[in-house]
């Protein structure tokens, strides 16, 4: 009877079989890989947005406060967009005829608002109230990052489920006077150490942190 | 002189024999003996996998709303199917597994169907739980794994246990099955006629020569994952009847319930295997290899175990009314004359009634007899898995809460079109591949001739 296989048949065999094993590991390790990338979490990704605001200026040069523009962040789930009339309080006087301007002259004649493309978004099915977390002293900079920094906005944090839960199972550390939450360089407490405020404020405010890991308090 | 020749002419009837064991079993999936019968067959179960392929459609498409699932009566068809279909498959590793450890040589004519079976039960059983996920694209979230939300699965649900028990008895199912027909693969590619059919089986054989080496390799392989497939049909079949017990529902707290539960697995698994050998050995013409002796012990092992059942269910009544608790005697009460007591009856009626006809041998070496109470078991077990979860659940512990069930549409479809799910591999299988264990068979004429002390007595 004449062979079926050739005599190399055996190592073709082992090295499909090695290779497909070769490729499943290397699948997940780019899959893996890939899922805390930040081409998947978009942190330090800048947005083309209509009008290049500034924060760097704003925040970082002019000082102007986070709560100017952002009104309802001590009030409501959402920090809000400011509406074009709060860009006019300055640049009715200032820059008045700046091309980079002027989509907000055309959004206040027409009265439309600019389409801005959100940078810190959470998906639909997360339930995220900013007046709880600014009322509890978390500081706007521990989220969004040293917007006074940036020329563009960008994505400081990757904004995923485990970089919540850090904070929320130990969210003492991450707490500071609540005067102080639009503080972008705020480092009184870093050089004497406020070991004991997070704890006490915690205790204070009735923080239970095996309660904040609890599935509902954010899928509800 | 004549001494000698005797022994040559011994020698030559044996392989003779050997050789007519092998030229049989091989013979089939080389020149199938009834192709139309195949067909007639095999284009059903396609029809009933086109149904399971539509009702799955509607399920990804609407969710498991389409069910007729209802809170309190959250665990339907779904997870009744599951536990029935799993403990199906029990049966192959027990037949297959233990009756191999136990050196019991009348089961190599019935190991390698009964682990085909086992195998793609274990498959319909598992799509059941991933099914019946509200997102099942999402399944991987039962898998500890790395991953970017820093949560662990749930060790405490029911469904977490699932996962890895149905993954491991799958694995090793699949292991074993595969490990032992590798023998019986090279000896089909040996007589195959054809090259694509030998590259086939020689590819599935994996360069199988049949030296001492690969047979003592063999044998310790074989021999270890029987070894971890036994424990596996316990440990599985009890952490499923943990998903009932575990859960403060009436009716799912008495302690029977593993031992229960493994015991009903495996008598309906053997009511299957019954039914599947009496099929096969009548449709391939195999009554040569699956002997009147394997009816009749099959039909021991089936009433053995469905007695075992019948206790069950009598130390289930009994608990409940030693214990006493109110809403477990409403619940009773509930089973035995409440909307479902068809389930409840049925499941004592077919399960045990014509189980009694065992004890007779000439009913257990009569194929139709076996496989009309295989049958009958078949389906009371089907009653009693449903029977134990929709009564629990729709007449839980206060009144109010207390709705029916009906199964809807798309749960029979989808019941309907598992069985196609079932059936088309095992076709595929049986039209393929060598369906009964050709090296084995002949291993047991060996030592059955050792045995009588005719063969090589000083050899």
């Amino acid at each position: 009877m004449p062979q079926i296989f050739t005599a190399s048949a055996d190592t073709w065999l082992r090295a499909g079989v090695l290779l497909a094993a070769l490729g499943v590991l290397v699948t997940g390790l780019l899959w893996g890989g890939a899922i805390g990338s930040s081409y998947i979490t978009a942190v330090g990704w800048v947005r083309d947005q209509p009008v290049p605001f500034s924060h760097k200026h704003h925040v970082g040069d002019v000082g102007i406060d986070c709560r100017y523009c952002h009104t309802t962040v001590e009030t409501g789930p959402h920090a809000g967009f400011p509406a074009t009339h709060t860009c006019m309080t300055c640049h009715s006087q200032l820059w008045t005829s700046a091309p980079a301007l002027a989509p907000v002259r055309e959004s206040l004649a027409t009265g439309t608002p600019i389409r801005w493309q959100r940078v810190a978004r959470l998906p639909d099915y997360v339930y995220f109230n900013h007046s709880i977390h600014v009322a509890r002293g978390v500081p706007c900079v521990t989220c969004h990052g040293r917007v006074d920094q940036m020329p563009l906005m960008m994505r400081a944090q990757p904004f995923q489920m485990r970089w919540c839960l850090d904070c929320h199972r130990d969210p003492g550390p991450h707490l500071r006077p609540p005067d102080q939450i639009t503080r972008m360089d705020w480092r009184a407490w870093d050089r004497e150490g406020h070991a004991d405020y997070g704890p006490n404020q915690a205790a204070l405010f009735g923080i239970k942190p095996e309660r904040m890991t609890d599935c509902t308090l954010c899928h509800r | 002189m004549t001494d000698a020749t005797d022994t040559q002419r011994a020698d030559t009837q044996r392989a003779a024999a050997y050789a007519h064991v092998t030229a049989e079993v091989t013979g089939i999936p080389l020149h199938y003996p009834r192709p139309r019968a195949w067909w007639l067959c095999f284009l059903p179960a396609c029809g009933l996998l086109a149904v399971f392929f539509t009702a799955l459609g509607v399920l990804l498409w609407n969710g498991v709303g389409v069910w007729g699932l209802n809170i309190p009566v959250n665990w339907g068809f779904d997870i009744v199917n599951y536990i029935w279909f799993l403990g199906i498959g029990h049966a192959g590793t027990l037949i297959s597994a233990m009756l191999l450890l136990l050196n019991v040589h009348w089961r190599n004519s019935l190991n390698r169907f009964a682990e085909a079976m086992t195998l793609f039960a274990v498959v319909c059983a598992g799509l059941y739980p991933l099914m019946h996920l509200g997102r099942p694209w999402l399944f991987y979230w039962v898998a500890p794994y790395p991953n970017s939300m820093t949560l662990w699965p749930q060790f405490k649900s029911p469904l977490t246990w699932d996962f890895f028990a149905v993954l491991t008895y799958l694995t090793v199912s699949a292991l074993f099955w595969y490990i032992g027909i590798v023998p019986d693969l090279a000896a089909t590619r040996d007589r195959a006629r054809g090259r694509l059919a030998q590259v086939l089986y020689g590819l599935g054989a994996l360069g199988w020569r049949g030296s001492a080496h690969h047979w003592a390799r063999w044998g310790q392989a074989y021999r270890l994952t029987a070894a971890i497939a036994v424990p596996l049909v316990v440990s599985v079949h009890s952490e499923i009847s943990l998903l009932l017990a575990a859960g403060p529902v009436p009716g799912w707290s008495s302690t029977v319930f593993p031992p229960y539960f493994v015991l009903g697995a495996a008598f309906s698994g053997f009511a299957v295997v019954s039914m599947i050998a009496v099929v096969l050995r009548g449709a391939l013409g195999l009554q040569d290899l699956v002997r009147p002796l394997h009816l009749d012990m099959l039909g021991r092992l089936l009433l053995a175990t469905g007695l075992m059942t019948a206790y069950g269910y009598a130390a289930e009544v009994f608990d409940t009314l030693y214990g006493g608790e109110k809403p477990e005697l409403s619940l009773l009460a509930d089973r035995l004359t409440g909307p479902f007591a068809w389930s409840y009856w049925g499941a004592v009626i077919a399960n045990f009634a014509p189980l009694q006809l065992l004890w007779w041998r000439g009913v257990r070496r009569h194929p139709l007899a076996l496989f009309l109470i295989g049958f009958s078991a078949m389906v009371g077990m089907w009653c009693e898995r449903f029977m134990l979860l929709a009564t629990s659940l729709h007449h839980s512990w206060v009144p109010s809460s207390w709705r029916p069930y009906t199964p809807s549409f798309w749960e029979v479809a989808l019941f309907a079109g598992m069985l196609g799910v079932f059936l088309v591999p095992f076709l595929v299988f049986v039209r393929f591949l060598p369906v009964i264990s050709a090296f084995e068979v002949k291993e047991a004429l060996f030592e059955e001739s050792e045995e009588k002390g005719g063969g090589h007595a000083g050899a």
